[in-house]
């Protein structure tokens, strides 16, 4: 069942286009990657998901409704969450008070500040500090705990793997099979494709706000997915578009 | 003795200042407005009360059953419409419209009530007094505007660091963003901390009417004496606010002492010494309200 589709997608900054003519389509239960370069415009395609920017034209559908002009926190309290790049963390409070901003969102599900410190066994003995004091894995993490306090159906990761070490990066992807299996649906920004391609059962990239590649991880090579990703479009490489 | 009296006095005065600067903290800390009509919120408040108390003749201290709901939800309409919106523009826009909001409440009551000076009345309790001894004699009434301005503090500080709703007006104060992103009605919460707000400038600006007189062009001195209060004790935190409120109090009350005409200079100028000195205030917190 597709519970996340974007069609024909087309998002401006000023006179820049940031997203032009994205087509996507996440089924509940998967795990779909957006991979690209600095620039390509992932983050602005997974910002206008969640709501934050207003597409110039094209239409964002979830769980059957066209969501396209619904506020980013009503996506939110239907279940459709994102995990925002750079952690944005609530400064001033501490690491479960953060946890408890994304519980009053009042939508019903299985989630809990015990399930969460499960999920993240050090957060029980620094619930009370605040999250300036965590190394950027953690506050990472509180923030990945912050969206599934929520209870989300479907997780927007915003380039999770950004300024941290490639052993916290490590750890935090080695959460998502166990989220996907509990019946979580995610879509999956990052720079670092073989991050990505390691948990995605299928992959899209992105150059310059175009789609330069679709399809499931195994189809392609190395070499076209590089070609895909930084666009040196060789002769016999352009029709990798599959 | 003389001193001790005045500097008592001037503790007093601080609760006053410390209630009228709560609001205005508030408002700063989660909206980002910087309310220029603040004082005369405030004032008009007190008007309120002058326009409905004589029709129904009971004492004036029942006005706050009234007179803090109306604010509480003129504060909400006020920044789902008014500031929200110019806040949206930018941070000068929104000083031009709540210094706009200033002229049009000062000029609306000079309107309707003219420039007679106006006061409360809280029936004997202006008269009573606790006679410390022959040169010390507290009013009941200001003790009670201070008993009164610590409760609203702690309540304010209570439902900010314990309610959901006051982790949602921090989390909107932190990151407007984010909050909005953590699935926070981002509108809403602004909208109740402006209700809170108003509802602190509505009860200032009562005690204010029962121990002072009061006229429509009063509400500028309000707003720089809240400022100094907030400045004073440090952005961001009310127990500061508190403090900052009492020094602001008693260096007034001292400086009346040493010279009658002097005090509200003596009020600047301490002011002006902890912005030289201290400029992030007495008791910089973090970043709430």
């Amino acid at each position: 069942m597709t519970l996340l589709e974007v069609s024909d997608l087309v998002v401006r900054h000023g006179q820049l286009t940031a997203v032009e003519g994205v087509r996507l389509s996440v089924d509940a239960g998967a795990a779909v990657a957006v991979v690209g370069a600095n620039g390509a415009g992932k983050s602005t395609l997974l910002r206008t998901i969640s709501g934050l920017h207003h597409p110039a034209a094209g239409r964002i559908r979830y769980d059957g409704q066209d969501v396209t002009s619904v506020s980013t926190h009503e996506r939110v309290r239907r279940g459709l969450v994102m995990v925002p790049e750079g952690r944005r963390l609530f400064p001033s409070m501490t690491v479960e008070e953060n946890l408890l901003v994304g519980a009053a969102v009042g939508r019903s599900g299985d989630w809990s500040l015990d399930r969460v410190y499960e999920l993240f066994p050090w957060m029980t003995e620094r619930r009370g500090q605040a999250t300036g004091l965590l190394s950027g894995g953690e506050q990472q993490g509180v923030a990945i705990g912050r969206a599934l306090m929520t209870n989300p159906r479907v997780l927007l990761l915003d380039e999770i793997s950004l300024g941290l070490a490639p052993v916290a990066v490590q750890r935090i992807y080695s959460q998502l099979p166990d989220l996907l299996a509990a019946g979580m649906t995610a879509l999956i920004v990052e720079q670092d494709v073989r991050q990505a391609l390691r948990y995605a059962s299928h992959v899209v990239c992105l150059l310059e706000g175009r789609m330069t590649l679709e399809g499931p991880p195994a189809a392609f090579t190395p070499e076209q997915i590089e070609a895909a990703y930084f666009g040196f479009m060789g002769a016999d490489e352009a029709g990798a578009t599959a | 003795m003389s001193w001790v009296n005045a500097v008592a006095q001037g503790i007093l005065l601080g609760g006053l200042f410390a209630m009228f600067a709560c609001g205005l903290s508030l408002l700063f800390g989660v909206i980002g407005v910087i309310n220029l009509a603040h004082g005369d919120f405030a004032v008009l408040g007190a008007y309120l009360v002058i326009a409905i108390i004589p029709s129904v003749a009971f004492n004036a201290m029942w006005a706050v059953l009234f007179v803090i709901p109306i604010f509480a939800v003129l504060g909400y309409a006020l920044q789902r419409t008014v500031l929200q919106r110019s806040i949206e523009i930018d941070p000068l826009t929104s000083l031009l419209v709540t210094f706009g909001l200033s002229v049009v409440i000062e000029n609306g009551l000079l309107e309707k009530y003219s420039n007679d000076s106006q006061s409360l009345d809280v029936g004997g309790l202006v008269r009573s007094a606790l006679h410390v001894n022959s040169q010390i004699s507290l009013s009941w009434l200001n003790i009670g505007i201070l008993v009164l301005a610590v409760i609203v503090l702690s309540a304010v500080q209570l439902f900010l660091g314990r309610t959901s709703m006051g982790r949602q007006i921090r989390a909107v104060a932190d990151d407007r963003e984010a909050a909005e992103i953590a699935g926070v009605r981002t509108k809403h919460v602004a909208g109740i901390a402006a209700a809170v707000a108003f509802a602190t400038v509505a009860l200032a600006g009562l005690c204010f009417g029962s121990v002072q007189q009061f006229s429509p062009y009063s509400g500028s001195s309000l707003l720089l004496f809240s400022f100094e209060a907030v400045i004073i004790g440090g952005l961001g935190s009310l127990w500061g606010t508190l403090a900052g409120g009492i020094l602001l109090g008693v260096a007034q009350t001292v400086g009346a002492q040493i010279d009658p005409s002097s005090g509200q200079l003596a009020g600047h100028l301490v002011f002006l010494a902890i912005l030289v000195l201290r400029p992030s205030g007495l008791f910089p917190a973090r970043a709430t309200a």
